[in-house]
């Protein structure tokens, strides 16, 4: 008969972790997906309760940054989530095994769990030709992605390359690079985007699909609320510099030794949505702009394709690098200006000719009532 | 020529003119500060943030200038309906035979110069409104844009109504890229139509610089 699978609870008293340990964690899962004091019994209760979420990753055509920012998470106990409380049944780079008795392992969780495992992709999936561009085990992506998604009871898209289609996507997009959720529909998606995203903010979405067994509240694109509702401008410790009109106006200037705001330096902060103003990176030691670097909009589709980087306007489309639309606007404005110079010229020739025939025509009919005199 | 006799028509009503002038304002106001928040100069000074906030200001501007800008539009659209002949939303949109062929003379008359008929219209010709309802789509453009952008930082009921525009042009980078690049639409049609004003003034005698002032143009005697 087969065994009524452990809660998670009870796999941490298996492991040895105490009572306190466990609530120790409880609460700091409640912070992690930030909610209140209160809502901590609520986590306990889940996790004394719920059996391991059986979790299938994927990787397509990724660079494994996903994977290196989750495991360097900064809490020692991510590592736990995903080796204790949720039981990762399939990685192509984390697991033990390979080859043959890998795919089993997947076609075993599909099979077993379906309706019921959580699928994390990293990578997006090339759809041109078949999808040849990213095959596993002689299969294409796309066959493999369709397949799982199918039983899947929730897809997490890890990165911008799941959730956007990142760099593999942008201009020409040899091999129709695509993200998740173009291909995906019926399953809930949740956009994890990022290059990488923050490894907090992967844990976080994990731990409230693991504590609450729903997907987090979204936003208009599909990312989480809890980490994708503000702009990094917002957040950004140099805001006061901006709305103070204190700017850098080159890297190596005065001002920016004195820390001012990067916009003109083409600083995506403005128009990017991301935790990394509050969160940061590599333990909260520090991120972009704090490093004197503008955020280059790394979590927003067509980051890439949205350059060049140190432009605070993207260069148009064939009018060559560096032309950007207020060029192209000044350009057309002088044409403008000079049409109406040519057309006044014109305009006064023609009127001109007017006031002649006005007067001719007068006199003409002078003469005639004098004739008729 | 015909008798010098003219006949004084009022074609602006006061709602009328009042949108124009309060439309021209916000949209001088937002096309200059919306160009200083796009590119801002470069001031240098060594004080701190603490005791600055001119960017802030203009941005405010540009916020309050759009809440004006875009209410004075519904005001215009609602006067499309009520007003009189000259201000109703019929003669924006050239869905009649008849317009389209004022708009080939218009062409005629006034850009290639080859023509000399009187036009019926007294006030819009056929192609002036339908320039202005190409100006309408870009103020609504603008407004969607705007307040698209606007709502990432506000929890406002208006500017919320517009948050799709987001997800929609795949991020706030594109949105602002092209709520900038419309930016040159206002640019460009302030110096034609402003011409073209004086242009007409200029050739046909009817007062049509002082008819936004008073609201009277005159035409000839039959």
């Amino acid at each position: 008969m087969e065994q009524k699978p452990l809660t998670i609870y009870e796999n941490m008293q298996l492991r040895g972790y105490s009572r306190r340990d466990f609530l120790k964690f409880a609460s700091w899962l409640a912070a992690f997906i930030g909610i209140e004091a209160s809502g901590v019994g609520n986590i306990v209760r889940a996790m004394e309760n719920k059996p391991r979420l059986p979790v299938v990753w994927f990787h397509f055509q990724e660079c494994t940054c996903c994977s290196e920012s989750f495991i360097r998470s900064s809490h020692p106990i991510v590592s736990d989530i995903i080796l204790d409380k949720i039981s990762l049944d399939y990685t192509e780079t984390l697991q033990a095994a390979a080859g043959k008795q890998a795919e089993e392992a997947l076609n075993e969780t599909m099979k077993k769990y379906r309706g019921e495992y959580l699928m994390l992709v990293e990578g997006s999936i090339p759809t041109d030709d078949d999808g040849i561009y990213c095959c596993i085990g002689g299969r294409s992506a796309l066959d493999i992605v369709k397949e799982a998604a199918s039983g899947a009871k929730a897809i997490v898209a890890w990165g911008s390359c799941a959730s956007n289609g990142c760099i593999q996507s942008s201009k020409p997009n040899p091999t129709g690079a695509t993200p998740i959720h173009k291909i995906i529909s019926g399953v809930p998606i949740i956009n994890v985007p990022g290059c990488p995203p923050i490894g907090e903010v992967m844990a976080g979405t994990i731990v409230h699909l693991l504590a609450f067994d729903r997907i987090p509240q979204l936003d208009g694109l599909g990312r989480p609320k809890a980490f994708y509702s503000r702009r990094v401008h917002d957040t950004c410790y140099r805001r006061p510099n901006y709305d103070a009109g204190l700017f850098v106006e080159s890297f190596d200037d005065e001002n920016a030794k004195r820390g001012y705001c990067l916009y003109k330096m083409g600083c995506r902060g403005p128009v990017t949505y991301n935790s990394c103003g509050v969160i940061k990176w590599n333990n909260g030691v520090s991120y972009p702009i704090q490093s004197g670097h503008g955020c280059i909009g790394c979590s927003e589709a067509n980051f890439w394709d949205n350059g060049p980087f140190y432009q605070h306007l993207a260069s148009f489309p064939g009018f060559g690098i560096e032309t950007t639309a207020d060029t192209i606007g000044v350009v057309v404005g002088a044409a403008t200006v000079a049409g109406i110079a040519a057309h006044a010229v014109s305009t006064n020739i023609k009127k001109c000719k007017m006031i002649n025939q006005a007067i001719n025509d007068t006199n003409s009919s002078t003469e005639k009532e004098e004739v008729k005199k | 020529m015909e008798k010098a006799i003219s006949k004084k028509v009022y074609v602006w009503q006061m709602p009328v003119r009042l949108y124009h002038w309060v439309n021209a304002l916000v949209v001088v106001t937002l096309a200059v500060t919306g160009y200083l928040i796009g590119k801002p100069p470069a001031l240098t000074s060594g004080s701190e943030a603490s005791f600055g906030y001119w960017f802030g200001t203009v941005r405010f501007v540009h916020f309050v200038a759009a809440f004006v800008f875009f209410f004075n539009f519904l005001f215009r659209i609602y006067w499309g309906f009520v007003g009189n002949k000259h201000a109703d939303w019929k003669n924006f949109i050239p869905y009649k035979k008849e317009q389209w062929k004022e708009i080939f003379q218009v062409l005629k008359i006034d850009i290639l110069q080859v023509s000399n008929v009187k036009l019926k219209s007294v006030g819009h010709n056929s192609m002036a409104g339908f320039t202005y309802f190409l100006t309408f789509l870009a103020f609504l453009f603008q407004s969607i844009t705007g307040f698209g952008m606007y709502s990432a930082m506000s929890d406002a009921f208006l500017p919320n109504l517009f948050s799709w525009i987001v997800p929609l042009m795949g991020g706030d980078f594109a949105v602002r890229q092209w709520h900038h690049v419309m930016m040159w639409f206002f640019v460009i049609f302030a110096i034609i139509h402003v011409y073209l004003v004086f242009y007409h003034d200029y050739v046909e005698g009817r007062g049509t610089i002082s008819s936004m002032a008073g609201g009277w143009k005159f035409i000839e005697k039959e």
